[in-house]
């Protein structure tokens, strides 16, 4: 079972990562970072049950502590952005460049 | 009869704190550099009293040393250690040293005095006197100190000295030149006297006088012959002498006082006093005092034709000086027997020469600082307690019987002859031309019809001008036949430069050959002179001339030749060093950054600002990263 | 066995909404699909032994984030649909060959692994339960983590009301400016609302003034317009016409 969870976990995480890739909008690439987060999640939580010990599931939680204090922070930015260009699209803020 | 050993001083005398001698004029300097403006009113009067109180102390210290019996005379004064367990710096006080200090603060004091008036209407007179005071100091440490280290840093110091008293007037661009000439050849000549420094440091493991005495002999002769040459490199460049001549003349830019001082009675002078000091190692190697007689010869009969060929009064004093140096190195180079009668000549020559330098300032003071002896004539009358100096120390140098030159330069002839008939006839020869030049200076300045500019007003100079003149020309006069007669110079010399196997006769009029004949070729001289310019006119232009003339005018081509064998080399090679430095060390340097930078350039073309193209290199990362592990894990 | 058929329905479901997430035009279809990977994975975390994670899971994740992602995505412009013209260049295909990769290659390394049986957490809980020793966990050996965990949210929260703050750059309007513009506009008074005297207490009714004829002004001209489309005009010939007027009105002014 434990190798099902962790293809499982992996195969999330690689369509996250294609999404972060792909996806312009930025609340929509902000979402898939959030799948990359989860399928990690689930790495952990099945690797606490396989080793048998809680050290999985407590990194998992503060996982989504750390997601959750990302994700507000993140928006913010993209809102504050969004104020300012009229545009969500990642590609847009390229300023920082040669 | 050799030198004696010189002794510490022990006694309470006015010896003891001869250090004040140098201390004195250089609190002067020190005053008047350090407080400035503030001393401009009274910064004269302190210049003057330091250099007479050094002249007092001089004196005093004579005394004393006069009163010590004849072995006791060379006394060395501890003053502190300079080097631990190298120099031990202090001062000699023997009949040398001695005869140099009175001479350079008794032509000092009375110098210092004629500049109040000359220097009268330069706002900038105060720190002329503190060059002077600061050229004095550094003269006497030169003099009076009793190792090598302690004379070379004196020997500096007049560097310096001479340096600022050249460009004194550095807002006239020939002035500035001339300072910065004279200070680089004379560093050619103190690269001699360095390297000579380190040969004697390694052979005998010092460089006092007291220690080196006795010990010279220990050295191979191939290394005193380096030894006396470096040493004579040295000499060559303080006193003007071939092949380091060419700084004199145009040193003339500097202010008449300092004409007379450093670069006619003193600093030139002191390329001989080393030459004498040093006498030892030229004793020791014929090659070497061979070489100091040849270059002696040389630059008397160089100096001389220069001299005939000025029209500036005071670059003709300064070929004349060059010719009379000659004479000194001459003797110099002859051993015991010429020491004295160079030493004699060289004191002697400080006073007449002073007096001619500083009556020719007198004369430029009336004449509005006018150079040019074609535009003088008939200032006899007008002028007539300068020309009668002027006249003293004319007759002192081509040597008219009985006055000081006389005695000294022939005791040098007869000396040469006897050393060898080529360098004393040569000698003579430079004597008859000496005659004709000083006379044609003579009689182009005081006789002769008056050919100056219309807004020249000849006039007396004031009396803080003369009275230095008369003591000079008294000193001109009488001089010669006291040190010269009895040998008492020679035998009060002894012991600080030995004496001689067989003591010289003295005459008061010699019938020798060597005597009569300079006598005849001065005569000859100076009524070729009275031909060309004493009874035919002067035109106030200067002719063309023949190629003679010419050669004789441009310094014998001393420049050009130092222009083309090191000047125009020396330019190459700094062409192509900056060349090599451009293309090679630069290019290369600048190669390099190119190329950094170019790649740089292209390579910052990846930063597109794109963070999806960021996030992409990130997983091509990991998945690298993930691929290597599984690679290193599975092996 | 029973835990084999969950997974297998899950993992199936959750892929389909993670793809679901990367490849909906529209950005709330792609929050949509993710509260449901969420859900799977909450039901997963539940079926490992990981009860307080999967209640943790659906309280934050699919309770505040999905939350935050919607409210932004109102605030951002919920209508707009993503256009998926590729811009950069070969972006999408090397895209697509980092994240096979990437996934082939955990697929690999994952598979190649062999693992015991799973040791289940019994002997990690045996002390006072499950809740108790995760407590115990997190309080004792991790309390340092977690008040660190405290100054990040706290960090969160002041970062987000920084950046969300927007500088006021003109004076706020005082009652006495807002009545002052009412004034000196065509209005004075407030719009009526709708169905003031009405007959009808519907919303596409008119207003009646206080001397009985029809305001057209209170007339929404939505429905308005809405109601001629359609025929839903009222009985009376007043309100009919009004309503008429109102919507011919506007495409004049159009």
């Amino acid at each position: 079972m434990t190798t099902q969870y962790l293809i499982l976990s992996g195969l999330i995480f690689a369509i996250g990562a294609l999404g972060v890739l792909i996806r312009r909008n930025a609340i929509v690439v902000f979402m898939c970072v959030e799948l990359m987060l989860n399928a990690c999640n689930l790495a952990f939580v099945t690797f606490a049950r396989q080793n048998g010990n809680l050290e999985g599931q407590i990194i998992a939680f503060f996982v989504m502590v750390v997601a959750a204090a990302e994700v507000v922070v993140g928006l913010a930015i993209i809102v504050t952005i969004f104020r300012t260009r009229r545009s969500a699209s990642v590609d847009d803020a390229n300023l920082l460049k040669y | 009869m050799d030198p004696v050993k010189i002794t510490d001083y022990v006694g309470t005398g006015v010896i003891g704190v001869s250090w004040l001698m140098i201390a004195l004029p250089l609190l002067g300097a020190a005053i008047l550099l350090v407080l400035g403006r503030i001393t401009n009113k009274w910064g004269h009067l302190l210049g003057v009293a330091m250099s007479l109180a050094s002249f007092v102390v001089a004196v005093l210290g004579f005394v004393e040393l006069l009163g010590l019996s004849e072995d006791a005379r060379r006394q060395a004064v501890h003053l502190y250690e300079f080097i631990p367990g190298m120099v031990d710096m202090g001062l000699l006080i023997d009949p040398l040293s001695l005869s140099f200090a009175l001479l350079i603060t008794g032509v000092g004091s009375l110098i210092h005095i004629y500049s109040i008036g000359y220097m009268s209407h330069d706002p900038d007179r105060r720190r002329f006197f503190a060059y002077l005071n600061l050229f004095v100091a550094a003269m006497l440490l030169l003099v009076l100190s009793d190792n090598y280290v302690g004379l070379f840093i004196g020997w500096e110091g007049v560097g310096l000295a001479s340096y600022l008293l050249i460009g004194f007037w550095q807002f006239k661009p020939s002035a500035a030149v001339a300072a910065k000439k004279a200070f680089i050849v004379n560093r050619v000549g103190d690269f001699g006297l360095l390297v000579g420094m380190f040969i004697i440091w390694t052979s005998f493991g010092t460089l006092a006088f007291g220690d080196l005495q006795g010990k010279v002999g220990e050295a191979s002769s191939g290394t005193l012959t380096a030894i006396g040459l470096l040493l004579l490199l040295g000499a060559c460049g303080k006193s003007a002498q071939l092949p380091l001549q060419s700084w004199l003349l145009d040193a003339m830019e500097g202010p008449t006082p300092v004409s007379a001082l450093i670069h006619a009675a003193t600093m030139v002078t002191a390329g001989v006093y080393l030459v004498v000091r040093s006498g030892a190692f030229f004793e020791a190697s014929s090659t070497a005092s061979l070489v100091v007689t040849i270059v002696g010869v040389a630059t008397l009969l160089a100096g001389a034709i220069i001299g005939c060929a000025k029209d500036d009064i005071k670059k003709g004093l300064a070929g004349s000086t060059m010719s009379q140096i000659g004479y000194m190195m001459l003797g110099a180079g002859l051993g015991p027997a010429g020491y004295a009668f160079a030493i004699a000549h060289l004191i002697a020559h400080g006073f007449f020469k002073a007096d001619m330098f500083l009556g020719a300032g007198s004369v430029m003071h009336a004449m509005n600082d006018e150079v040019d002896m074609r535009k003088y004539g008939g200032l006899r009358k007008l002028m007539p307690i300068t020309f009668a100096t002027f006249m003293v120390g004319y007759l002192a140098i081509i040597g008219f019987p009985f006055l000081s030159g006389f005695y000294t330069k022939d005791g040098i002839m007869e000396t040469a002859m006897e050393h060898g008939q080529w360098m004393g006839w040569l000698a003579v020869l430079g004597a008859g031309i000496t005659g004709f030049y000083m006379s044609r200076m003579i009689f182009m300045t005081f006789f002769g019809e008056k050919r100056w500019d219309k807004d020249a007003h000849p006039h007396e100079s004031p009396s803080v001008m003369t009275v230095p003149l008369i003591l000079l020309s008294l000193g001109s006069i009488g001089l010669g036949y006291y040190l010269i007669s009895d040998n008492r110079f020679m035998k009060f010399l002894a012991p600080a430069v030995g004496l001689p196997e067989r003591l010289p006769e003295f005459h008061l009029f010699s019938t020798t050959t060597v005597g009569l004949s300079s006598l005849a070729l001065v005569a000859l001289g100076a009524g070729f002179a009275w031909y060309k310019y004493g009874k035919s006119e002067v035109p106030v232009l200067a002719p063309r001339g023949s190629f003679l003339t010419v050669f004789a005018r441009r310094d014998l081509y001393g420049d050009a030749l130092n222009e083309s064998l090191f000047m125009r080399p020396g330019q190459w090679l700094t062409r192509i060093a900056v060349f090599f430095d451009n293309r090679g060390v630069d290019g290369l340097v600048n190669g390099l950054a190119a190329a950094i930078g170019g790649t740089s350039g292209r390579m910052r073309r990846l930063q597109t600002g794109f963070a999806r193209t960021y996030a992409l290199s990130i997983l091509f990362g990991a998945a690298l990263l993930a691929g290597a592990l599984l690679l290193v894990g599975n092996i | 066995m029973g835990e084999q058929v969950t997974f297998w329905v899950l993992a199936v479901v959750s892929v389909a909404a993670a793809l679901g997430v990367v490849f909906s035009r529209k950005a709330v279809y792609s929050a949509l699909m993710l509260g449901g990977v969420m859900l799977c994975l909450s039901v997963l975390y539940a079926a490992q032994d990981a009860p307080f994670l999967a209640a943790v899971q659906i309280i934050v994740y699919t309770g505040a984030v999905m939350m935050l992602f919607l409210f932004v995505l109102m605030l951002v412009g919920v209508d707009s649909s993503d256009s998926f013209v590729e811009t950069l260049k070969g972006q999408r295909f090397w895209a697509a060959i980092a994240g096979i990769g990437f996934a082939s290659l955990i697929i690999l390394a994952v598979g190649n692994v062999v693992f015991g049986n799973a040791k289940g957490l019994a002997a990690a809980t045996g002390q006072g339960g499950y809740i108790r020793s995760l407590a115990g966990q997190i309080f004792t050996r991790h309390v340092f983590a977690f008040e660190v965990t405290s100054a990040l949210l706290i960090t969160a929260a002041l970062g987000a009301m920084v950046l969300a703050h927007r500088e006021r750059l003109t004076a706020k309007a005082t009652q006495k400016d807002l009545s002052r513009a009412r004034f000196q506009g065509d209005q004075p008074s407030p719009l009526p609302g709708p169905g003031t005297y009405a007959r009808s207490n519907a919303i596409d009714m008119p207003a009646l003034l206080p001397d009985g004829s029809v305001s057209e002004k209170s007339v929404n001209r939505y429905i308005a317009r809405y109601d001629v489309e359609h025929g839903h005009l009222p009985a009376d010939p007043k309100l009919a016409e009004a309503i008429k007027h109102s919507v011919e009105v506007e495409e004049e002014s159009k």
